[in-house]
């Protein structure tokens, strides 16, 4: 007896938002980039369109770390103080479909780069590649309220991703990506609800729904990677339920989340046991992307390329 | 739940006046105050206003597609009124509303539905009338369903209306209701949808916006889809996303209510 086939069909569907501007369209990419437009859950082909391909966003930051492992720096010696040529590294060699430019050096007790220095590191970044750009802060409210909106007018018309919108600070920067045609970012801390919240107030300050892009606070394998994929499924549902605030894509974080981890990070010397941290690191950042590739994510922030290579790999064989 | 908007009836005095003198900016008014006030469909009902009723339906059509982009409900007893309206209808989402549940009748508007891609409201009665019981409403909804599998209109896009009646007619009936859309939920997979003209309930009552809301929020944990109502009524649908949001048919958010009217 041939057995009936199972499947779900759903009416409707994640909203298609366009990342980067040519030219023609007052911007200066030579490629856009399309995410969204998923009728199903995530990979679920039989069911119906998947919408636009996962991409990977590799992440470049405007100060030299201070913090990352020797495996981490290794492929990026001697570009670590150049954001333009360690940009460029990232989409010429290792295979970025986009960059993402980590403000972390505007972070007063950090670098404390100050707001002109960033915004000619956003200028030489945008004139190194050709890919549109995701642009975050460093996650300071007041800091970042006062160099988010000076960057998104100096990259005008790029649109570009910029983040974070929070409940508790979005007007300025929802302002800013309205005023110079970029998509925003909108946060949740591992919360379903404000993240509907945050969609519901940035729109209602009449920023396009289809310029939104949805970010959960990520946890690393081992560290809560769970309840981020619950809520990012749930979320899913939600939009092919018809849900418009829920509707928005998705970007998560797995290279900073995953680098942190200290299983990625201690020695071997320390935890002989656990093996060589070469591989151990670049497999934790692989295993925590695709776990939340998975749950419905297409932008996924990464930072080792052979991470990379390993999270390309396997979503050649789930997308083609 | 999906809110039809139910204003633009020939019943009501202010459409009526419009309707006789062809003045279009009462309809315009409705048809987009119903919109921005979370009606998913505009009930369009030409009642007894003019005589040439087809006329009159496809002024109604053509005048609210002009307004807005919000589907519609074209509403009438008559086939040919109903034809009118969807000869005019500019390719938006569409409902026929109604046709009872005789076979002979079922048969002319599940064609039609498909032909226009259009969903269908199939009320729970037939030539013998409103049955006041359980089992006789869901055979007739059953007669509905297996009509509709024979001529290939999809179940979610057929809506059993089980017919609600004036509380001060019969007093058990909200509560046997609830019984008729639950079972009517699981008479087919994928279910087939349920709807309900909710004002009915309340006709000759002291306390209408009340009764509307109580039976409309008790309807909907039976599984109720959707409810022809008075939209512009804050009170009903605040109650209607709530009951929702409850039932876990929609996420929350602390400005779920202006979310929902999105």
């Amino acid at each position: 007896m041939p057995l009936p086939a199972l499947s779900e069909s759903h009416s409707a569907a994640t909203n298609i938002v366009t990342l980067g501007a040519t030219a023609d369209q007052g911007g200066t990419r030579t490629t856009t980039l399309q995410i969204g437009g998923a009728k199903t859950l995530p990979f679920m082909d039989g069911d119906g369109d998947c919408g636009h391909n996962v991409l990977v966003a590799m992440d470049v930051l405007d100060a030299p770390p201070d913090n990352w492992p020797a495996d981490l720096v290794e492929p990026y010696a001697g570009v670590l103080d150049d954001p333009a040529a360690w940009a460029k590294k990232c989409v010429d060699e290792y295979g970025a479909d986009l960059i993402c430019l980590k403000l972390d050096g505007i972070d007063p007790d950090g670098a404390n780069r100050s707001t002109e220095q960033t915004e000619e590191t956003v200028k030489a970044v945008l004139g190194a590649v050709g890919c549109p750009l995701v642009i975050w802060g460093c996650g300071i409210d007041a800091r970042d309220n006062e160099v988010l909106p000076m960057v998104s007018g100096a990259a005008k018309g790029e649109r570009c991703l910029i983040g974070c919108a929070k409940q508790e600070n979005y007007t300025r920067l929802a302002a800013s990506c309205i005023a110079d045609g970029h998509n925003l970012i909108c946060l949740a801390p591992l919360d379903i609800n404000i993240a509907k919240q945050v969609n519901t107030l940035v729109t209602e300050m009449e920023l396009p729904a289809d310029r939104i892009v949805m970010y959960q606070t990520t946890g690393a394998l081992g560290y809560g990677i769970e309840y981020a994929y619950s809520i990012q499924e749930r979320q899913r549902l939600a939009a092919l339920g018809g849900d418009k605030m829920m509707m928005m894509p998705v970007i998560c974080d797995a290279g900073y989340e995953a680098w942190r981890a200290k299983e990625a990070r201690t020695p071997e010397a320390e935890a002989p046991e656990w093996g060589s941290e070469t591989e151990r690191g670049v497999t934790w950042e692989a295993t925590t992307a695709i776990t939340l590739i998975h749950s419905g994510c297409d932008i996924i922030r990464m930072r080792h390329p052979r991470a990379v290579t390993a999270v390309k790999k396997a979503l050649e064989g789930l997308q083609g | 739940m999906i809110a039809v908007g139910e204003r633009i009836n020939g019943m009501f005095s202010d459409v009526r006046k419009a309707i006789q003198a062809s003045d279009p900016a009462p309809i315009i008014d409705l048809a987009q105050r119903q919109t921005e006030c979370g009606a998913k469909f505009l009930d369009i009902n030409v009642g007894t206003a003019a005589e040439d009723q087809k006329a009159a339906m496809r002024w109604l059509v053509e005048t609210v597609q002009g307004a807005c982009k919000t589907p519609l409900s074209i509403d009438s007893q008559k086939l040919s009124v109903v034809k009118a309206g969807l000869e005019v209808a500019d390719g938006r989402s569409l409902l026929i509303n109604s046709v009872s549940g005789d076979s002979d009748k079922l048969d002319k508007y599940i064609p039609l539905a498909i032909e226009h891609d259009a969903a269908l409201v199939a009320l729970t009665m037939n030539v013998d009338g409103v049955p006041q019981n359980v089992e006789t409403r869901l055979e007739i909804a059953l007669n509905i369903v297996s009509k509709a599998m024979e001529h290939g209109l999809d179940l979610p896009k057929v809506f059993i209306d089980p017919i609600v009646l004036p509380v001060t007619c019969d007093q058990k009936q909200i509560k046997f209701l609830c019984e008729v859309i639950s079972q009517t939920k699981i008479l087919s997979d994928p279910a087939p949808s349920t709807i309900v003209g909710l004002s009915n309930v309340s006709q000759g009552t002291s306390q209408r916006h009340l009764i509307n809301r109580i039976a409309l929020v008790m309807l909907q944990a039976y599984g109720l889809d959707a409810a022809i109502i008075d939209v512009l009524d804050t009170d009903i649908m605040d109650a209607a996303i709530t009951a929702d949001m409850l039932l876990d048919k929609m996420i929350y958010s602390d400005s779920y209510l202006k979310a929902a009217r999105m």
